[in-house]
């Protein structure tokens, strides 16, 4: 088993919270992992990327090699386009439709999403309406998550597990919106893969 | 042994805990700053009370070490690259009395300039200080070398430099740490009481040691189980790896490296290894992170030797951090890149954040400085750099910490009118009050505008050891109370700001603004730990 994700994002928007039930799941699989994140400068509102690599057998690099990448998860849709040099041939790529619009430059949404209906394996994802309709648009990240897992050869128990370890000290209320985000993530993506 | 989860600088600071410190010292620095976190965040470290406050700067947090380590116990000081900068003088004359308890530097370099202005390599300090440098390779290392590290300093009587980069400062790895962190060394001062005392008659004699010394380091560095050599069966090239560079060197030959590979993660270079690599190769590649320090050790003078490559004959980039990607080409290996990132793409430069203080103060200085034209507001190091970048035009400098106060100073004494720094609380605390000392002494005509958010923010929010008290020390160092002004960083008091940014310009003297609001992230920080707290009770 391997595993190499990009999680993409703009500082600020908590895709290291993904990072961290992943890591979890993977711990509990006696995976190896390495995860490589965006610290300083960047976190006020810059591109940030979270390299997590996840595998049965020793990792190296903490940076994932160009085109290698299995996965680019993207809790944003224009960054989801940002580290396409790093996606496998195979590849796929998981994003969300909401735009973070903090630039002045920020191109047409349109055309974003034009350039991800180009790409031969994407799923886009409207996080942000699936978290609200279960209660609490701050569960879009596990919504994002719940779609990757199709992709993630772990076992979507553990992945649970992991959200329970995670947000358990926040109380029940919030780990079974959180359970229930990552199921209607899975749901829409297998649905639309 | 449970694995844990941490990032390289989080596997310092549990090996530093787990050597038995009684104290880390330090100043937050980006990819520094979670070494120290982690230690304050620590059940160990808290049951034992192990000195965790942040320091003023490196220079003062590098010397209460040498403090702590001369009382005899075991100290860690963390700071970035450029803090070694400012603690430069106590870390050469540290390495001239050497230490009583162990003590370690650690050292985060950041080549790429993720959130720094130069990428200095700090292994350069090592060598000009003649110290031993570790510089693991990942995040077990990290642990282990930390751990070891002040035996070994002990063993050596000799501060040693940790020295990591970006990439495995803040990569997490599974880390199996030991069962139980070691006792803390006794108090006791040192068997000579001349040894810390540099006056040049000791001095001489603490030199001399210290190049005595030189060859102990060296063998130690030759019997080191983190200097390895692993042996290939194609000897028509030799691989040098320093540090991090060794896990792209891997990435690429994942069942194996053909080539003879010689580990370097401990300093000073162990001859006898390098020789007896450069003896069986035809030639040798250095991969090395940072500065091409090691290539150029090896590299001849005068062109005589076995062909030694690296940075410095464009085999490896001369400039940036590494990757499996740049040295996948420097050995000739094809690899594959995925689609180009569409036109369409912009960039996303970092920004100040919505509803920061920090907005209110630019959009009064610029009001008031645009008038003068381009060039006479002098930046920092801090958030409040981003006042350089549009929409905002509040600032044409931005070299060191402090140097705000300092080169509006100097540009005053050239005869700029206005001349107006811009400066954070805590790089004020940092360097900003000596610079200040100059200025009232010789009546400089500038405007110190000091950003107070009550916080370290670009570092994630830390507390400033001159937290509430930046007005007394203005006026303690001498500045006209009547110049000195406190104003809330708000919207609604825009006109006022303007008007006192143009009252103080028009003032011939040292003047010092404050606008002050505490750091939306720290609020919004406070205000959900207090809602944790809330809950729990």
């Amino acid at each position: 088993m391997k595993c190499d994700i990009v999680l993409a994002g703009v500082g600020g928007q908590g895709i290291l919270s993904i990072a961290t039930v992943l890591g979890f799941a993977a711990l509990e699989n006696n995976l190896y992992l390495k995860q490589a994140e965006t610290h300083g400068m960047s976190q006020r509102g810059g591109a940030v990327q979270s390299y997590l690599r996840l595998s049965d057998q020793p990792v190296y690099s903490d940076l994932i090699p160009y085109g290698k990448a299995d996965l680019i998860l993207s809790v944003e849709p224009m960054e989801s386009l940002r580290y396409l040099p790093y996606l496998s041939p195979e590849g796929y790529v998981v994003t969300n439709t909401t735009p973070f619009i903090n630039i002045v430059n920020y191109p047409d949404i349109k055309r974003i999403m034009e350039e991800i209906e180009l790409l031969p394996r994407a799923v886009a994802i409207d996080a942000e309406a699936i978290a609200r309709e279960i209660g609490n648009t701050k569960a879009s990240n596990m919504v994002m998550l719940g779609a990757a897992t199709p992709f993630i050869d772990i076992a979507l128990e553990s992945i649970e597990n992991g959200i329970r370890e995670i947000f358990g000290r926040k109380g029940d209320t919030l780990v079974n919106i959180n359970l229930r985000a990552l199921h209607a993530g899975r749901e829409f993506s297998e649905a639309n893969r | 042994m449970t694995k844990k989860l941490l990032l390289g600088v989080e596997a310092i600071g549990q090996g530093a805990i787990d050597g038995g410190i009684s104290g880390v010292y330090a100043y937050p620095g980006t990819p520094s700053t979670e070494i120290t976190e982690y230690i304050q965040g620590n059940e160990v470290a808290i049951a034992r009370n192990l000195h965790r406050e942040w320091s003023a700067n490196e220079k003062t947090a590098l010397e209460s070490a040498l403090g702590m380590s001369y009382a005899g116990k075991r100290s860690i000081v963390c700071m970035k690259h450029v803090g070694l900068n400012v603690a430069a003088d106590p870390f050469i004359n540290g390495a001239m009395t050497g230490i009583n308890g162990g003590l370690i530097v650690a050292v985060a370099d950041d080549p790429s300039m993720h959130s720094s202005q130069n990428e200095q390599d700090s292994r350069f300090y090592g060598k000009f200080a003649m110290i031993p440098v570790l510089e693991p390779s990942n995040q077990q290392e990290a642990y282990d070398m930390t751990r070891s590290g002040f035996e070994l300093s002990e063993k050596l009587g000799t501060p040693v430099l940790l020295r990591i980069t970006t990439r495995l400062a803040h990569s997490r790895a599974g880390v199996i740490p030991v069962e139980n962190a070691a006792p803390e060394n006794n108090l006791s001062l040192p068997s000579d009481p001349f040894q810390f005392v540099l006056l040049p008659a000791f001095a001489r004699k603490r030199y001399q040691q210290l190049l005595d010394k030189q060859s102990l380091f060296e063998q130690a560095s030759e019997e080191s189980s983190f200097n390895r050599f692993t042996d290939g069966e194609d000897h028509s090239l030799g691989i040098i790896c320093c540090g991090i560079s060794l896990n792209y060197l891997m990435e690429n030959y994942p069942d194996g490296c053909p080539y003879p590979v010689l580990e370097i993660t401990q300093y000073p270079l162990p001859s006898k290894m390098v020789k007896k690599l450069e003896e069986m190769v035809d030639k040798i590649v250095v991969i090395e992170e940072g500065y091409p320090i090691v290539e150029e050790q090896l590299k001849g003078f005068f062109g005589y030797g076995k062909v030694v490559s690296g940075k410095l004959d464009g085999t490896l980039p001369r400039t940036g951090e590494l990757n499996p990607d740049i040295v996948a080409k420097a050995l000739n290996i094809k690899s594959y890149i995925g689609d180009a990132i569409p036109e369409l793409v912009s960039n996303r430069p970092p920004a100040l954040c919505k509803g920061c203080g920090h907005h209110d103060l630019f959009r009064a200085l610029d009001e008031v400085t645009l008038d003068y034209g381009n060039g006479h507001v002098f930046s920092d190091i801090g958030c409040y750099t981003l006042g350089i970048l549009p929409p905002y035009h509040s600032g044409f400098t931005c070299v060191d910490m402090g140097s705000s106060v300092t080169m509006a100073k100097g540009a005053a004494d050239a005869g700029l009118f206005p001349a107006v720094a811009v400066i954070g609380d805590s790089t004020f605390t940092h360097s900003g009050i000596t610079g200040l000392l100059d200025a009232v002494y010789e009546k400089s005509n500038i405007v110190i505008m000091i950003g107070d958010n009550e916080s370290t923010s670009m570092t994630g929010g830390q507390d400033s050891s001159a937290f509430g008290r930046i007005e007394s020390i203005c006026a303690g160092a001498g500045v006209d109370p009547a110049h000195i002004h406190v104003i809330e960083a708000l919207p609604k008091n825009h006109e006022k700001l303007v008007k006192l940014i143009r009252n103080e310009i028009a003032y011939t003297g040292v003047s010092v603004i404050i606008p002050r609001r505490e750091c939306i992230q720290k609020s919004a920080r406070r205000a959900s730990e207090n809602k944790k707290q809330i809950i729990i009770k």
